[in-house]
């Protein structure tokens, strides 16, 4: 029996479907994000755990208990919102201090916990502090001190790093991760960043359009995208369309636009419609002879801890990511092969969909 | 005014070449602003100053000329009983305006930042659409409303309670200042609570707060200011309001602002009027400004 439970949550607004039929089991002391575009019903999904939007069907339980109908100031849940919503005219200590007073807790139990709860986000200095006169990071760790302290059996997390700027977003990533196991408290983070999803979940559950796509570990979600949403939405990704060539029991060979690539999966028959789906960083540069594929330097950009090419060959514009091992990067222009081992290209059947703007995202 | 003055700017240490364009745009918010103080110094602080000069002066009823310097004027208004019963009379009624505002339109205020958009909208314009009326207008309507054969003291004797007194009394006079004031306080409040981020009260709400402390203890603070602002005007109008004292209060119950009419058009005594006008806009200030100073000055650090 697991402690958070949805079961065919729906939400309709109208003739609008906001939330379709999302089921979805989160254990004890587990983090979990839903991680989707924007319009996804990841928000809404968490709004109604929170209680703050109710399901037109299906039911939530927690801990066994159905709260589907529960109203949000008897569930007991600690929520912190994107736009922090602190009490901008209570001091931090008071803001941290005001769920236990609601949950009449008695005044001189409140004090210790109060420090505790500061003390955990490293914030005991700034106690006597208005929200105003506090950075967005420190505004963050208020509100997270503030859902914390009241020991609630489920945190909920509403695209809690975004107001953030990239360096202390990723720093804030790990604290709230270490802070999580620490705690031990359940949490449900809603999240359109796959970075942040994938660096600090157990579980990330995959939305779109309403719907759940993909429940796994970020690891797995990686490697063995479902559907070709995934592969696009989660990080970089080659879509490579193709016809099966060949197939034996467990493998089978794909012609792309005359070329014959080998892969693994059973089950294709030929001459059947399929996308072919290689990570940027699963390709390797090598001499134009000994490439499964040619073609010739169109673009390349330096990240740092990386280089990106863009390889302009038979198939179109190809991304592959090396490591910066401190070797000279190809030229541009230079003709270079390109090679795989066959069990990284993951295999989706039937025909490309249109390009969404999301394979475009920078991760 | 010397603000008007373009001299007044400070001088641009800039690097030469650069200077004109530095002092263009150093001086163009005061060339912008001079149109609006220039008729704010002809309309409203010309008259004022010669409004307060003129309480300065002495007074001959003989002859009706004016002229000299006196204090008398002041002297009398502030020792008269009768010049003092109407100014607490006026403050006593403004303050009672003041507060039924807030209690009606602090809720009516919260109650349309929650409403739906169609319904928002007509809400809006129905409290808004009392502006539209001559308050003289609106004064009658009360009069008619509340008067002797009118439907109000029709129902009272039908249900066999008997006529009443209504109108002239002070009851009316703020329950009339009241209909006119309270778009108002409705305005200031809804645009602070506009202002308002509504996850603050989710958030009061998701940890264990009922409706009604979410509220007391998380909204109306950060709408105090809405709250402030909206008192101040009500206030500062009521105690210098003309028309409904004057139609619904009847000859007797006098305000400041009957009595300065009466003082320039009846006794023909400007001095006398212009001295109880002048004191009149102190007291309001004073009031006022203590008012501000007090709650504001309690939320000033942490509303910023």
């Amino acid at each position: 029996m697991s402690f958070l439970e949805l079961k065919n949550i729906t939400k309709r607004y109208g003739p609008l479907t906001a939330v379709g039929d999302v089921s979805l089991s989160v254990e004890k002391g587990e983090f979990v994000s839903l991680l989707g575009p924007s319009g996804c019903g990841k928000t809404t999904t968490l709004q109604m755990i929170a209680g703050f939007v109710e399901p037109s069907a299906g039911t939530i339980r927690l801990d066994g208990r159905d709260i589907t109908r529960a109203k949000a100031n008897s569930r007991g849940l600690g929520i912190v919102f994107q736009s922090y919503a602190l009490f901008p005219h209570m001091t931090v200590f008071d803001n941290v201090s005001f769920g236990l007073e609601m949950q009449r807790v008695p005044k001189g139990e409140r004090k210790p916990r109060v420090e505790e709860a500061l003390s955990l986000v490293h914030l005991s200095p700034y106690a006597k502090r208005y929200p105003r006169e506090l950075s967005g990071g420190q505004r963050q760790r208020v509100a997270l001190a503030r859902a914390l302290v009241i020991r609630p059996p489920v945190l909920l997390l509403d695209e809690p790093l975004s107001n953030l700027d990239a360096k202390l977003r990723e720093a804030m990533q790990f604290e709230l991760r270490e802070i999580q196991r620490k705690v031990g408290t359940t949490t449900v983070m809603v999240t359109h960043d796959q970075a942040e999803a994938f660096s600090i979940s157990d579980r990330v559950v995959v939305m779109e359009a309403g719907r759940i796509t993909q429940i796994d570990q970020p690891y797995r979600i990686y490697e063995h995208p479902e559907t070709e949403f995934i592969s696009r939405f989660v990080g970089k990704t080659n879509l490579l369309p193709g016809k099966v060539a060949t197939a034996t029991g467990a493998g089978a060979t794909v012609s792309l636009a005359g070329i014959a690539v080998p892969v693994e999966m059973p089950g294709l028959s030929v001459g059947e419609t399929v996308t072919l789906c290689i990570r940027p960083e699963k390709l390797r540069l090598t001499q134009p002879s000994n490439g499964l594929l040619t073609g010739r330097v169109a673009d390349r950009f330096f990240l740092g801890s990386q280089w990106l090419y863009h390889i302009d060959g038979p198939l179109g514009t190809v991304m592959v990511v090396t490591p910066n091992d401190g070797s000279a990067p190809a030229d541009q222009g230079a003709p270079v092969g390109l090679e795989w081992t066959p069990s990284v290209v993951r295999v989706h059947r039937g025909a490309m969909a249109e390009a969404p703007d999301v394979a475009l995202e920078v991760t | 005014m010397s603000a008007t003055l373009p001299d007044s700017a400070p001088a641009a240490p800039a690097a030469p070449g650069e200077e004109a364009p530095e002092r263009r745009v150093r001086s163009a918010p005061l060339f912008l602003s001079a149109p609006a103080a220039l008729l704010f110094v002809a309309l409203v602080l010309t008259p004022l100053f010669l409004t307060a000069l003129l309480s300065f002066n002495q007074f001959d009823y003989a002859t009706g000329r004016t002229g000299g310097f006196t204090l008398e004027h002041y002297l009398s208004v502030l020792t008269d009983e009768y010049y003092l019963e109407i100014f607490f009379r006026t403050f006593r009624i403004s303050a009672l305006a003041t507060a039924i505002c807030v209690v009606i339109g602090v809720p009516e205020a919260y109650i349309l930042s929650r409403m739906g958009n169609p319904w928002r909208s007509v809400f809006l314009l129905v409290i808004l659409a009392p502006l539209l009326v001559s308050v003289v207008v609106r004064a009658f309507g009360w009069s008619m409303l509340l008067g002797p054969e009118g439907p109000v003291n029709g129902a009272l004797i039908a249900l066999g309670i008997g006529r009443m007194k209504l109108l002239y009394t002070e009851g009316t006079v703020v329950v009339a200042l009241v209909h006119v004031m309270l778009p108002f306080m409705v305005i200031p409040v809804w645009t602070s609570l506009q202002k308002l981020d509504p996850a603050v009260e989710q958030a009061a709400l998701s940890f264990g707060a009922s409706r009604g402390t979410a509220i007391v203890r998380v909204v109306a603070p950060q709408i105090l200011p809405g709250i402030l602002s909206g008192s101040l005007i009500v206030f500062g109008l009521s105690a210098s309001a003309f028309a409904i004292p004057g139609l619904l209060g009847g000859r007797r119950l006098k305000m400041v602002a009957t009595v300065v009419y009466d003082q320039y058009l009846s006794d023909l005594n400007w001095p006398m009027g212009a001295a109880v006008a002048v004191i009149l806009l102190a007291a309001n200030l004073i009031i006022m400004l203590t008012y501000h100073r007090v709650v504001e000055g309690h939320y000033r650090r942490r509303l910023g």
